[in-house]
């Protein structure tokens, strides 16, 4: 794998429904093994931003490089494999599918993407590795994701991120829905995985004070203009 | 893995699910039942009469004389002589006859002259024989032997008197010469169980002191009187004919037809049947297209749960987006989910047919005499369940494209 995990060059992009609202972000990168906090208010352009890396949305002009490959050049479909392969997503809350058991769920991703499936020999033995790791319950893997506690689903989404190594973590503000014990209790977890495999982390957040533990700190606002014409 | 998460998620909403999968089912079963009924009442139908190769009556229309003849309805229009009977009798291709004497009616049942011949050539359903659950064939001149229905509506046990009225809906009663009760036949779902039947001779034996259609006034002769005289019938209303050998129906059809003495009218009962049928069946069109429309209205319920449900569920597909699923991924699993609950309620249905189908068999053939026959499904029952669930496809994939432009719209972001 060439290239760096996230590398942004001079995107722009214009919303088509609400008009006059735009996002230009000349440089964002993040290097293998760093972990970057984005830090920005809600309207700050974050959720914009991480559907243009994970590919949901194509921006209007500039580039979108994951782990080398511009991803605005594929097609709909094959940005959908990418994401599947290349990106470990981690949401802020109801992360789970409810019907599903916690393995499903984390098996999940590894369904859309045969080449990361490749690099997980015994699917099953890996996610119960994963949730040992993260401090799940050893028997946890088969019952219903609803059977477990807020702080638990986080941990079993960052299983499901991490499973079959993907060089890229992106969690937007997956810390939100926890209090402040948990809140770092999630985040030692979720470094020393993180650490382990050396995998990239970029996490989104409005919240300044979980700054010390990452790598580098930017603030939406340095790296990014939004433009909103007066109506 | 998509086909598991897909039945987990159908059991996560598993009383909606339910409910959509029992109204398909319900559906499924009527619409097959109906199918079922009918083709069971045009079986029984066709069952009516079977064995006799010819029926004879005076010149009318070819179903005219097949009701009056078989079903009881309508009257004929002209008797037919009995030396035109005879005649027939005598041609070498017939190998039996049997003569029906209609007119008389008691209560609400007519009353038919016939040969003892009737009971052992009268075949119905693929060849089933009369036969008495109670009783005997008649063997004196005033015993009659009836219907099954006429039995249970009437009360009638062996042994009990009958007085025939002249004509039908008449007033005017033979009662002078009771008849008496000698016989009841097993149900048939025929006509038959409708009937009551006496000997030819005794057609003639009630109408002795008759005249021109009328009572003569102060005339009544003794019972021990008419047993005596000579009760060779005048005339048949009509005559049922087999043959000797399958080749020669049509000569001799076409024989009776060409009778010079008698303008006369020979029918294929099969022919004639198939004829009654295509009028009959217009109702049966009409019944099944109900039904399907009830499948259909299933369905469209089942579109109608998708959708209400999409909303609640916008959040499961934006995680299938952001694990990497297609937006056309998400469509097929709606359109799969809707195959499923389709495919599930239309073997539910499959199921509830042939349950009611056990049930309902003995009280249809007893209380209707329709016999609907329990069998493996036919190709068209299979086709119904396939046109089921491809129609459950067809429907989902209004929901399942709104999924589709809002799971293109949401990407993974779902700000609920």
């Amino acid at each position: 794998m060439t290239g760096a995990p996230l590398e942004i060059t001079d995107v722009a992009y214009r919303w088509s429904g609400r008009s006059g609202f735009s996002l230009t972000v000349p440089d964002l990168s993040v290097a293998k093994g760093e972990s970057v906090l984005l830090l920005g208010e809600s309207g700050s352009g974050k959720s914009t931003l991480l559907s243009l890396i994970c590919g949901t949305i194509v921006p209007d002009q500039g580039r979108v490089c994951i782990a080398g490959t511009d991803i605005t050049s594929l097609s709909g479909g094959a940005r959908d494999k990418f994401r599947a392969e290349q990106i470990g997503v981690i949401f802020q809350q109801f992360n789970l599918l409810p019907f599903g058991s916690l393995l499903d769920n984390i098996l999940l991703p590894l369904r859309f993407a045969p080449a990361r499936r490749k690099r997980v020999s015994d699917a099953t033995a890996e996610a119960t590795a994963l949730c040992a790791a993260l401090g799940l319950p050893a028997d946890a893997i088969y019952a219903k994701a609803t059977a477990l506690s807020v702080g638990q689903q986080q941990r079993v989404a960052v299983a499901r991120a991490l499973i079959g190594q993907p060089p890229l973590i992106i969690a937007d503000e997956p810390t939100s829905a926890l209090d402040a014990n948990s809140q770092s209790a999630f985040l030692d977890l979720l470094f020393a995985q993180t650490t382990k495999h050396n995998t990239s982390l970029l996490m989104v957040s409005h919240d300044p004070r979980l700054g010390e533990r990452f790598d580098r700190v930017i603030q939406m606002e340095d790296i990014a203009q939004i433009e909103r014409a007066s109506v | 893995m998509i086909m598991r998460l897909a039945i987990a998620s159908l059991g996560a909403r598993a009383l909606t699910v339910g409910m959509t999968i029992l109204a398909i089912g319900l559906s499924v079963a009527l619409f097959l039942g109906v199918e079922k009924v009918r083709t069971g009442a045009k079986a029984s139908f066709a069952d009516t009469i079977s064995g006799t190769d010819l029926i004879v009556g005076a010149r009318s229309g070819s179903v005219q004389l097949l009701l009056y003849s078989v079903f009881r309805i309508g009257n004929a229009t002209n008797n037919v002589t009995w030396e035109s009977y005879q005649d027939i009798a005598a041609r070498p291709e017939v190998d039996w006859i049997v003569p029906i004497s209609l007119g008389d009616s008691h209560r609400q049942f007519r009353v038919m002259g016939t040969s003892r011949a009737f009971f052992e050539h009268y075949k119905y359903r693929q060849g089933r024989s009369l036969a008495v659950s109670d009783g005997v064939i008649m063997d004196d001149l005033f015993d009659t032997v009836i219907g099954a229905d006429v039995a249970a509506t009437m009360g009638y046990s062996i042994g009990d008197p009958i007085i025939v009225a002249h004509g039908l809906a008449s007033f005017t009663e033979h009662k002078d010469q009771p008849f008496r009760v000698s016989g009841i036949l097993e149900k048939t779902g025929t006509p038959v169980d409708r009937t009551v039947i006496v000997s030819m001779e005794a057609i003639e034996a009630i109408h002795v002191d008759w005249k021109s259609g009328a009572k003569v006034p102060g005339q009544s002769t003794p019972a021990d009187v008419i047993r005596n005289m000579e009760l060779t019938p005048k005339a048949v209303t009509a005559v049922l004919v087999g043959v000797e050998s399958p080749l020669q129906i049509f000569s001799l059809q076409r024989a009776i037809n060409e009778y010079t003495e008698e303008p006369l009218l020979a029918i294929l009962p099969g022919v004639a049947l198939q004829e009654l049928w295509s009028i009959v069946g217009i109702a049966e069109t009409a019944l099944l297209a109900v039904s399907s429309l009830v499948v259909v209205t299933a369905l469209i319920g089942m579109m109608a749960t998708i959708f209400s449900s999409l909303n609640e569920r916008r959040r499961e597909m934006a995680i299938f987006r952001a694990m990497g699923a297609r937006p056309s991924t998400i469509l097929s699993m709606l359109v799969l989910e809707a195959m499923l609950m389709a495919a599930v309620g239309a073997l539910f249905g499959l199921v509830l047919l042939y349950i009611g189908l056990i049930i309902a068999q003995p009280i249809l053939d007893s209380a209707y005499g329709l016999w609907l026959p329990i069998n493996a499904p036919t190709m068209r029952e299979v086709w119904v369940v396939l046109a089921v669930i491809c129609a459950g496809a067809i429907v989902s994939l209004v929901p399942a494209l709104r999924a589709y432009r809002l799971s293109v719209a949401d990407g993974m972001m779902v700000k609920t």
